[in-house]
């Protein structure tokens, strides 16, 4: 892994809450990451772990109220986003990190046409002439694989299929040159066939623009394909971070291992499926200690009391479980 | 209105929780005051109406809204009765005018309390008539929509045919062509509002059909009008409860409007949509006609809208996932 | 396309067919003998209630009068019991008069629903929402008579102005700029009237339809994308939020016909409502059935075009 590469994005103890009825979710929970100039980032977890809404207040997507950015701090290129006001803000979104998100089929606004939405992401950026507009517009369709371009932008979103608005969602991302591109489970509400063929784009495209990639997903095969980095974010923390390789030949945190474990590929035919037991904790309720402990076989009493802090193995491999980290350093 | 915080989207947040507590429909009712206050508003209103029937009935009620002092017209409330003009069963019960005097010397306060009762009957009998009858054919076009579409056909078009009508217009036509009574007003009202439950109803039939317990419950082989009655009504309740609420609050102001132009509930009983209209001609002179059954009116049809409003948060679906 | 509109048009044809059979019972089987008015009046001589049955063909039995009477009404010859006039003049007459009251009540309702409905749903929960939404439920709560008469009250003591009928009586041949501002100083208090509560019910469908649409994906993706917060609101969630309101425009059709029967009572205003109001209690058949067949053309038509408007204006039912 490249040290030497900037950091481009830095997500530093980053606490969001939600005021609902009468409690407190603490979506996420000081929860730290950063993005190296050209590298993947997969952020992984189930639902329900904070990943989404972390990404989505680096932006200042998340309403507030109800939410709350209750600490830490984004920072990109030097600045702490979430110092900013708003017209600030505007300058950042789609022109120097743009996002794409989960649903293609209700993330694009029915009444416009495919040439109007990806024609305002440029515009709403840079002065334009109508033909370039055009010209940019076509190029961005074609760069994504979209077969006939032209005729695409004269489109509505219900004449196309998944796949293909999902290919616009990143046409529209990719607009202004971003330097880093959040990719929120672009590929869950898509056939596997399709997914591979996003997969793919992804790849090529970040290849092409030395694109900086935050790519959240909670499907491990994904992550197998793209990851330079993983981080994995369980009850609003990171719990494991590390290289892609170290994260799957040698995870250290017992949620990853069980994750790893629990792949269906993984398991030999005819035994039983391994699960972790219990459910992901609802963020009002978070057990004490060590967010996992309640499902965790390798709990001890310090486990329900003391919050665990990172432990550092080689190569910037990091993880919150001081008892592998225990068992580690006694075989040492 | 006071909107929970709760209802804005959160991504990423799991909805079954084992260990949050789970809220009852009491719960949810406590959260949204306005509704909360409705429905008090409403309880008073309806120990008021059975009270002033008590108290206004018989042959010798406590509070008298028919006897006429003519010497007596026309005072302002909070008036003290000339005493020696009145013999002893003409003096109000709680010795002063509580709301004045009509143009006829009756006791306004013990009108009014007559009247509560009248405008009670009439919404919820109205809206009684008008949410069978929808419950009725909007659940036989809904669950028989599919495989009978003629009975749907049939049943949506009549409603179509109903809707053509102009509501209040066709209303007043038909008490104006009637026998004065309250009973046919409280059905022609209740003859004219079925439709937009009809709609509702065979628009919850119609998702509900497809679910998978009433799949189960005719695999089971249970009888179309079991299934209907029990498994499906319960769950399409929702809409036709904050719509029939709504709708007493439409029918006591229907009722008062039919008894402004003179079609309401004959005399001598009051009504509150007759002390209004009887007060017209002294606007000016007696305001206190207008303005105590115009208040009344708008205090208890605005409990009732404000309790649909309520009820219509709190049955929300999306609404009880998040916070249960 | 094409297609779809014919369907649409036999079908309403159909409907309207049922309604004229429907209202026609309606009203014949009711009890009472027609334009009882005046049965004192002199003119009513035994002759002229003969001649009566026989022009209206009272004697025969209902599917034959029915024929007839729809056949006069299609025609124009259809007169009224009551006074002789032909149906469709004294229609005519008092639809002139009521329509300056619709066409302002209906701008007032319109133009000014919007705004409050958007901005209410852009600051939801703050004071102005709350404000409006309670003023919202006050105006559907309040009786209209007795709103009319506060109003009334409130101006003629504030302002000594006279504001009952189409114009001040004795105003006589005062110069015209006079008249014309007498006129529209009658007109606005009913207007107005009128328009509260339109402006109640359809702000609260504005806002509910505006957050709706606020929560919407595809708002977030505007969001994400750099689009100022304006336009955010304007151009992207307006434009959805609005389709709706389109084709409801076609349903404001009845309402030329409607004309709130308190409203034109209180301010002794000669227009349709009354003129309704009228015949019902004279037992006037033809107006009451003409009336009704009006409305029922402009309920199935208002449908009709509202139907068309959808198609024009949402993108996903036109190809």
């Amino acid at each position: 892994m490249d040290n030497r590469r900037d950091i481009l994005l830095s997500v530093q103890d980053l606490k969001v809450h939600f005021h609902l009825n009468q409690r407190l979710a603490r979506a996420v929970d000081g929860a730290s990451y950063e993005v190296r100039k050209g590298e993947t980032v997969c952020l992984v977890g189930e639902s329900g772990c904070g990943k989404t809404v972390s990404a989505l207040s680096m932006l200042g997507l998340i309403p507030q109220p109800p939410g709350e950015i209750a600490g830490g701090q984004v920072l990109f290129k030097g600045r702490n986003l979430l110092d900013l006001g708003d017209d600030e803000m505007r300058k950042i979104r789609g022109n120097h990190i743009a996002m794409v998100f989960q649903e293609p089929m209700t993330s694009l606004n029915p009444v416009f046409t495919i040439g109007d939405q990806v024609q305002e992401a440029i515009m709403v950026h840079e002065k334009v002439s109508e033909r370039e507009l055009r010209q940019r517009s076509v190029q961005l369709l074609e760069d994504v694989g979209l077969p006939a371009p032209e005729e695409r932008l004269a489109d509505y979103p219900h004449q196309l299929s998944g796949g293909q608005r999902q290919r616009v969602m990143i046409a529209m991302a990719l607009a202004c040159n971003p330097e880093v591109v959040i990719a929120d489970e672009p590929t869950t509400a898509l056939d596997v066939t399709i997914q591979a063929q996003i997969l793919n784009l992804f790849g090529e495209l970040q290849r092409e623009r030395d694109l900086s990639l935050l790519y959240i997903t909670h499907d491990l095969g994904v992550v197998a394909n793209i990851a330079d980095r993983i981080y994995i974010m369980y009850a609003g923390i990171i719990v494991e971070q590390g290289s892609a390789p170290e994260i799957f030949h040698d995870p250290r945190h017992p949620y990853t291992q069980g994750l790893l474990a629990s792949l269906p590929n993984r398991a030999k035919r005819g035994t039983r499926l391994h699960s972790i037991p219990g459910t992901v904790p609802d963020p009002a309720y978070k057990p004490g200690g060590c967010p996992f402990h309640p499902r965790c076989n390798l709990a001890i009493e310090t486990c329900q009391s003391r919050f665990p802090d990172m432990c550092d193995y080689d190569n910037g491999h990091q993880s919150r479980c001081p008892v592998l980290y225990g068992q580690e350093t006694d075989r040492k | 209105m006071m909107r929970d915080a709760a209802d804005t989207v959160t991504p990423g947040f799991q909805v079954d929780d084992p260990v949050a507590p789970q809220q009852g429909f009491g719960q949810l009712l406590k959260q949204n005051r306005l509704a909360m206050i409705g429905l008090a508003v409403f309880v008073v209103f309806f120990c008021i109406a059975l009270l002033g029937l008590g108290l206004t009935s018989g042959r010798n009620p406590t509070f008298d809204p028919a006897v006429v002092r003519l010497q007596e017209k026309l005072r302002p409330p909070l008036s003290k009765p000339n005493l020696e003009t009145l013999s002893t069963e003409e003096v109000p019960r709680l010795g002063v005018y509580l709301f004045g005097t009509d143009d006829l010397g009756r006791d306004v306060f013990a009108r009014m309390l007559q009247g509560a009762w009248v405008s009670l009957t009439v919404g919820f009998v109205a809206v009684g008539i008008s949410v069978f009858i929808g419950i009725f054919m909007g659940g036989i076009a809904g669950y028989f929509g599919q495989s009978h579409t003629s009975i749907d056909t049939l049943i949506m078009r009549f409603v179509d045919i109903m809707l053509c009508f102009p509501s209040f217009f066709l209303i007043l036509t038909v008490v104006a062509l009637l026998p004065a009574s309250m009973y046919n007003i409280m059905i022609v009202i209740g003859l004219t509002s079925w439709m937009g439950t009809t709609r509702f109803v065979r628009a919850e039939f119609l998702s509900l059909r497809e679910q998978d317990f009433v799949t189960a419950a005719r695999a089971l082989g249970v009888s179309n009008f079991r299934i209907i009655f029990r498994h499906m009504i319960p769950n399409a309740m929702a809409p036709v409860l904050v719509s029939a609420t709504i709708g007493i609050a439409t029918a006591i102001l229907t009722e008062a409007g039919l008894s402004f132009l003179g079609f309401g509930v004959p005399p001598p009983h009051a009504t509150w949509g007759g002390i209004l209209s009887d007060g017209k001609r002294f606007i000016f002179d007696a305001p206190w006609l207008t303005f105590a059954p115009g208040f009344a009116i708008l205090i208890v049809v605005l409990s009732f809208n404000l309790f649909g409003e309520g009820l219509r948060d709190i049955l929300n679906p999306k609404l009880r996932e998040r916070q249960g | 396309m094409l297609s779809f509109i014919g369907r649409s048009i036999v079908q309403k044809t159909i409907t309207l067919f049922f309604v004229s059979v429907v209202s026609f019972l309606i009203i014949h089987l009711a009890p009472g003998a027609p334009s009882q008015v005046d049965p004192l009046n002199p003119k009513f001589t035994p002759e002229m209630v003969e001649r009566f049955r026989k022009e209206f063909h009272l004697d025969e039995p209902l599917h034959i009068q029915y024929t007839y009477f729809y056949r006069d009404l299609l025609t124009g010859k259809t007169v009224s019991w009551k006074d002789n006039q032909s149906v469709l003049g004294k229609i005519w007459e008092r639809f002139l008069n009521s329509l300056p009251l619709f066409i302002v009540g209906t701008i007032i309702t319109w133009t000014l629903s919007f705004p409050i409905g958007i901005r209410s749903a852009i600051f939801r929960g703050g004071l102005y929402d709350r404000s409006a939404t309670f003023f919202s439920y006050l105006l559907i709560s309040i009786p209209g008579f007795f709103f009319a008469y506060i109003l009334i009250i409130f101006v003629v003591t504030q302002f000594h102005v006279p504001v009952i009928g189409l114009k001040t009586f004795g105003i006589g041949d005062a110069a015209w700029p006079r008249l014309f501002m007498d006129r529209v100083w009658h007109l606005l208090l009913p207007s107005i009237l009128g328009a509260t509560g339109g402006i109640a019910i359809l702000s609260r469908y504005v806002r509910s339809q505006m957050l709706e649409v606020e929560g919407q994906d595809y708002v977030r993706t505007a969001r994400a994308k750099g689009v100022p917060e304006e336009q955010v609101h304007y151009k992207h969630a307006l434009r959805n939020a609005l389709l709706p309101f389109v084709t409801m425009f076609g349903l404001i059709l009845p309402g030329l016909i409607g004309g709130s029967v308190i409203i034109e009572s209180i301010f002794s205003w000669p227009g349709m409502g009354r003129m309704a109001f009228e015949a019902i209690l004279a037992r006037d058949y033809p107006v009451i059935l003409t009336v009704n067949f009006i409305s029922a053309v402009l309920v199935l038509a208002g449908t009709f075009v509202s139907d068309l408007l959808y198609l024009v204006v949402d993108p996903r039912i036109r190809l």
